[in-house]
């Protein structure tokens, strides 16, 4: 923002008085003609993605919570009666909140997969990775705190292992859980809170996410081939090059999700939230939402509490240290074919973590016996994967990303973002400017 | 003369203003951030549990209903109790792995009231995360946690897995040979 001279000539008598005033349509024309790299693909669009995902939610929960009763004695009823089959299209506004909620992480994990496959995280842009870090943290911290809400029995035992990691910690441990759940154990007092906090915090994600923008505004985007932009033949206004394409990428991105709003509501949820809370009796097979599974599965994989604590923190923590960590020049994997691969790796381990999260600890990976007893359990069971996956997704982050800085061959970088995208052979020929949208 | 008028005007200015312009920072600094704690403090203290949760009714509870072998889970203080009445051979598998390698050593005796073997009264919440775990469950004939895989023996001891403990024991006492009060 700061380098990019505002073109906004104010139209009107009454936007030239409200410009000396406040100049907020100035801002959002500066917003709307802001300079974007030309060469962007389509997996740029799920900030846009993000943003409307965000919205979504924040429109469904407000009309959630003027029918919800968010007491221990109420919560169930007024979720599976009450809005489920009494308010008018109480059902669809579920549906879209609960399955938005999913939607909402597959669009950021696509989004800091990109980051991560670009180098976007790289200088200058650290800060905006780490806000998006913090988002990222706030959105498990509501997600998790909705999911408690409906007060069924996933709700109640999820609620109660996730406030119990901080019983961890030795001396402190045992007061702030108390201190959490109001009482001796997870009840109405913890429900309420958590009410409270589940309607707080998206507007403080909102907050944050100004500033992720604002951040981004700064350097300006990245791109797929991860070189500066040099010049303004480099890129197109905002506006209407990469509206009209987060546009599209919304439209399809709303198919997907209309799918499981009216074909598959229940895909995603474990029948087992259809029964009340009952704090006596935990289900048979408890497993979090898919989208915390690979977590679940390091802190499972590990056989001391407080060590598997930690190390479910460090596998959070090792996503803000990643702008440190990595040590080389070169920000796109798109010329760092080793780094690439490596990546690609660890993907599929963020994958297999996922599976061992839902699977029993004891279960087996390939069909046949649990295999000779390595330490605690054989060798072919869910824990002995997990902690393989484990292991590997440690060293990715703390070992082989450091290094490859150093020891690996990189493919030459082009000059000029403009030079790929010049002699994409799919482009027309320099000179038509409404060449945007190529896929690099 | 003219120094007598001198004197008082330097003193107003150069090194003693400023001394006294930081000691008047950090006095409102001081004074500001005590507030903030004054008034912190309740907006956290609210989170503590209110004295409705904390006025922790004793339970009382008829033992003849459990019979031999059977198990029950009964709310104490809104969290979950097992009351255990133990088979003889749940009783002499504890006692003969007393001395075994354990995480939480603990012997049988010290788990249950002396002479009444037979109960083993607990808290049935997993030293890991919190869960119940469910009887028969795991390889040492006493129960398993269904969330992390947690192992404990007939003496509720934890054998294998991520949980920290022993199940906790608590407090209780026999009113009569089939009557307890828990709490």
């Amino acid at each position: 923002m700061e380098e990019h001279i505002s073109t906004y000539q104010p139209k009107s008598a009454f936007e030239r008085w409200l410009d000396a005033r406040l100049p907020i349509v100035r801002f959002s024309a500066d917003l709307m003609e802001f300079p974007t790299p030309r060469n962007l693909n389509y997996w740029w669009t799920f900030g846009g993605i993000l943003a409307f995902c965000l919205g979504i939610q924040i429109v469904t929960g407000i009309v959630l919570a003027m029918h919800y009763d968010p007491s221990g004695a109420g919560a169930f009823l007024s979720v599976q009666r009450t809005i489920m089959r009494d308010v008018n299209y109480g059902w669809l506004v579920r549906s879209i909140h609960a399955n938005g909620a999913s939607m909402f992480f597959l669009a950021v994990y696509i989004h800091i997969a990109r980051g991560m496959y670009y180098g976007s995280y790289k200088a200058p842009r650290e800060v905006l990775w780490l806000l998006g870090c913090v988002i990222y943290v706030l959105m498990m911290a509501t997600a998790f705190m909705g999911y408690v809400l409906p007060w069924g029995q996933m709700s109640f035992w999820g609620a109660k292992v996730i406030t119990s990691l901080l019983g961890a910690f030795p001396v402190i441990g045992d007061p702030i859980t108390k201190l959490l759940w109001g009482g001796f154990a997870v009840d109405s007092p913890t429900l309420n809170r958590f009410f409270s906090l589940h309607y707080l915090l998206p507007f403080i994600i909102a907050a944050v996410v100004a500033l992720h923008i604002w951040a981004l505004h700064v350097p300006g985007n990245n791109n797929p081939t991860g070189v500066n932009v040099k010049s303004k033949a480099d890129t197109v206004p905002f506006h209407p090059y990469y509206t009209v394409k987060d546009m599209f990428a919304v439209s399809v991105f709303v198919i997907v999700f209309a799918i499981f709003i009216f074909y598959l509501p229940d895909a995603l949820q474990k029948t087992d939230n259809n029964i009340e809370a009952n704090p006596l009796v935990t289900p048979a097979h408890i497993v979090p939402e898919w989208y915390l599974l690979p977590f679940y599965a390091i802190l499972r994989a590990i056989p001391d509490k407080l060590t598997g604590v930690l190390a479910l923190a460090a596998a959070l923590g090792s996503l803000f240290a990643l702008p440190w960590i990595d040590t080389s020049k070169v920000r796109s994997k798109r010329y760092r074919p080793m780094a690439r691969n490596l990546w690609l790796i660890w993907v599929v381990g963020v994958f297999i973590l996922g599976w061992c999260g839902s699977q029993e600890p004891d279960g087996h990976v390939f069909p046949g016996g649990a295999g000779p007893v390595f330490i605690d359990y054989g060798i072919n069971t869910v824990t002995w994967l997990s902690r393989i996956a484990a292991i590997y997704y440690f060293a990715w982050f703390w070992a082989i990303t450091p290094l490859l800085g150093f020891f690996e061959t990189t493919l030459p970088v082009p000059d000029s973002l403009a030079t790929p995208v010049l002699s994409h052979p799919a482009t027309v020929p320099a000179g038509a400017a409404a060449a945007p949208q190529t896929k690099g | 003369m003219v120094d007598s008028v001198a004197h008082p005007v330097a003193d107003h200015e150069g090194p003693t203003d400023e001394g006294r312009r930081d000691f008047l920072y950090l006095a409102t600094a001081a004074v500001g951030g005590a507030g903030v704690v004054a008034i912190a403090w309740p907006l956290i203290d609210q989170l503590n549990p209110a004295a409705d949760a904390l006025a922790l009714a004793s339970i009382e509870y008829d033992l003849s209903k459990v019979a031999l072998g059977q198990e029950v889970t009964i709310a104490w203080r809104k969290q979950p109790v097992f009351i255990r009445h133990r088979t003889q051979a749940e009783i002499d598998a504890a006692v003969r792995d007393d001395h075994a390698p354990m995480k939480d050593p603990a012997t049988d005796a010290s788990r249950v009231k002396p002479g009444h073997a037979q109960w083993l009264i607990v808290s049935a919440s997993c030293t890991h995360l919190g869960c119940v775990p469910t009887f028969k469950g795991g390889d040492y004939g006493g129960w398993l946690c269904p969330c992390h895989g947690s192992v404990y023996d007939t003496s509720a001891r934890i054998r294998k897995g991520p949980a920290p403990k022993n199940l906790y024991l608590v407090p209780y006492a026999f009113l009569s040979p089939t009557k307890v009060k828990i709490g």
